[in-house]
């Protein structure tokens, strides 16, 4: 599986994350969001940069309550909550944001 | 795909006179295609006994986190009609009271958007609307929304909340579990509906020891109608029973766990300080035996079926707690998960959660003094020493 985008191939898994971590820059999320229905504001970014950033530090994305805590560390309480990642990311920030941020599939029992 | 049904294995489960899944599933085949290749791949999996259903899946409705379990099968070529066979999870109305307006309606839709076929209900609690494809989440989450329908729970998310018929037709009730059910569902919407736990929290309520929504064994939390004064007694009523021959000796005395019943005469003498609450005599001699006055309920933390580590039963947290309002209940409830939040690892239940960082340590956590009832066992090392015996020693 895989998309094509500004002439270059991308890989991706069944549920269209990105196989390669590399492969990730602004560009392509901003396609993948576009692809999602989403239009990345600020407020997006915030969530993607912090996912990245985790990623890049442990290896694994954040669990919900982590990127909560985080965010409400960073950003104040209005926006470490699940209601507000829930108007930003409205499939879930665990499963929209992180393909976004070009991590692979969050796993765990759905 | 042929049209022909063959299934000898499933047809064995036809045979006997209780109710059958097979007789439903064949009747919606020949509505719904889908559910031919459901009986399809079940015979298969009868026959090479292994399941064909892949786990999980990435399926949701916009804005919630669960409510919708993903199924899909393994082998989409062979059964393309159960490709993507998803489960909806409905909230259902506290007590499971639903009118034949209400039941219809949620057929129609179910009718027009899924399998047609329902499971009344889960073990959950929820009704569950069992198989549609991905197309088809938004259209039924749309048309139940519209009727005042709503998901309930699924994943790491508080579960829908549920609880026994209560004193709606039960005179064992002891607090009213259908008003606190609903008042839970509504005040944790949040929590419902986007999964932001460790792991699943599920709460059951049951009016009276009876517990038969099986909170002791089935829900992080249970919370029990219990009573703290005496078994109110009828002895008229009792004597009654005696004379039409009972055998209470051997049914009702005999069965009682902590001895604390006898009879002299036609009179009934029950030693309530002994009283485990086990309910059989009340369930025995209904005419003449009804719960205390002083009501409220019992709260047990920890139950849970095995998957990550073995299964576990429910322990007392609180033996007594007033249920005239549900302030209480709610900053329990809240203290609980914010420890548990601080605490627990990932895909780690409450009970599992305790029984690693032990009870004393979570019991302090959440601001709970330690009673006798949280004993599981009386202690058999003497040699134990407290804080209050190193401050004498200095």
């Amino acid at each position: 599986m895989g998309f094509e985008f500004n002439g270059k191939f991308y890989e991706t898994d069944d549920d269209g994350y990105l196989t390669n971590l590399d492969d990730w820059n602004q560009e392509v999320a901003n396609y993948i969001a576009q692809q999602e229905g989403i239009e990345m504001t600020e407020s997006h970014w915030e969530v993607v940069n912090f996912l990245r950033d985790y990623y890049s530090e442990y290896k694994i994305a954040p669990m919900i309550k982590i990127l909560i805590k985080e965010m409400k560390k960073m950003f104040g309480p209005e926006k470490g909550n699940n209601a507000y990642l829930y108007q930003l990311y409205p499939a879930g920030p665990a499963l929209q944001a992180c393909k976004i941020a070009g991590l692979p599939k969050p796993t765990g029992c759905v | 795909m042929s049209d022909d049904l063959k299934t000898p294995l499933l047809d064995e489960l036809e045979k006997g006179p209780w109710p059958s899944f097979v007789k439903d599933l064949k009747q919606m085949a020949s509505k719904k295609p889908m559910v031919k290749d459901l009986l399809r791949q079940l015979e298969k999996s009868y026959r090479d006994k292994r399941g064909y259903w892949k786990h999980g899946g990435l399926v949701g409705i916009m804005g919630y986190g669960g409510g919708v379990i993903g199924r899909y099968t393994a082998l989409p070529d062979e059964f393309p009609g159960v490709s993507h066979f998803h489960t909806l999870r409905v909230n259902q109305p506290s007590g499971w009271f639903y009118t034949s307006k209400a039941l219809n309606e949620l057929m129609d839709i179910w009718d027009a958007h899924g399998s047609g076929l329902l499971n009344v209900h889960g073990s959950t609690g929820d009704l569950v609307f069992l198989g549609t494809v991905t197309d088809e989440l938004e259209p039924t989450f749309r048309d139940l929304t519209a009727k005042d329908w709503d998901l309930g729970g699924s994943g790491s998310d508080l579960r829908t909340p549920s609880c026994c018929v209560g004193p709606a037709r039960c005179e064992n009730a002891c607090y009213d579990t259908l008003a606190l059910t609903y008042d839970l569902t509504h005040k944790y919407q949040d929590e419902l509906h986007r999964p932001m736990f460790n792991y699943k929290y599920k709460i059951k309520m049951s009016g009276c020891p009876n517990d038969c929504t099986a909170a002791i064994a089935r829900s992080d939390m249970g919370i029990i109608g219990i009573w703290k004064d005496d078994i109110q007694v009828d002895q008229a009523a009792f004597a009654e029973y005696v004379d039409s021959g009972m055998d209470i000796q051997g049914s009702v005395v005999d069965k009682c766990p902590t001895g604390c019943i006898s009879v002299e005469g036609k009179e009934i003498k029950i030693d309530n300080s002994n009283c485990v609450k086990c309910m059989h005599c009340i369930n025995t001699l209904p005419k003449a035996l009804r719960v205390g006055k002083e009501r409220g309920a019992a709260v047990t933390i920890g139950a849970k079926a095995p998957i990550v580590e073995g299964a576990l039963f429910g322990s007392v947290m609180i033996p007594f707690m007033k249920m005239d309002n549900f302030e209480d209940m709610h900053d329990l409830i809240e203290r609980i998960w914010e420890f548990w939040d601080e605490h627990g690892k990932n895909r780690e239940r409450i009970g599992e959660c305790v029984e690693r960082i032990g009870l004393a340590t979570f019991i302090e956590g959440i601001g709970l003094d330690p009673v006798p009832q949280m004993v599981k066992q009386p202690r058999d090392n003497p040699y134990i020493f407290y804080e209050e015996y190193y401050e004498e020693e200095s």
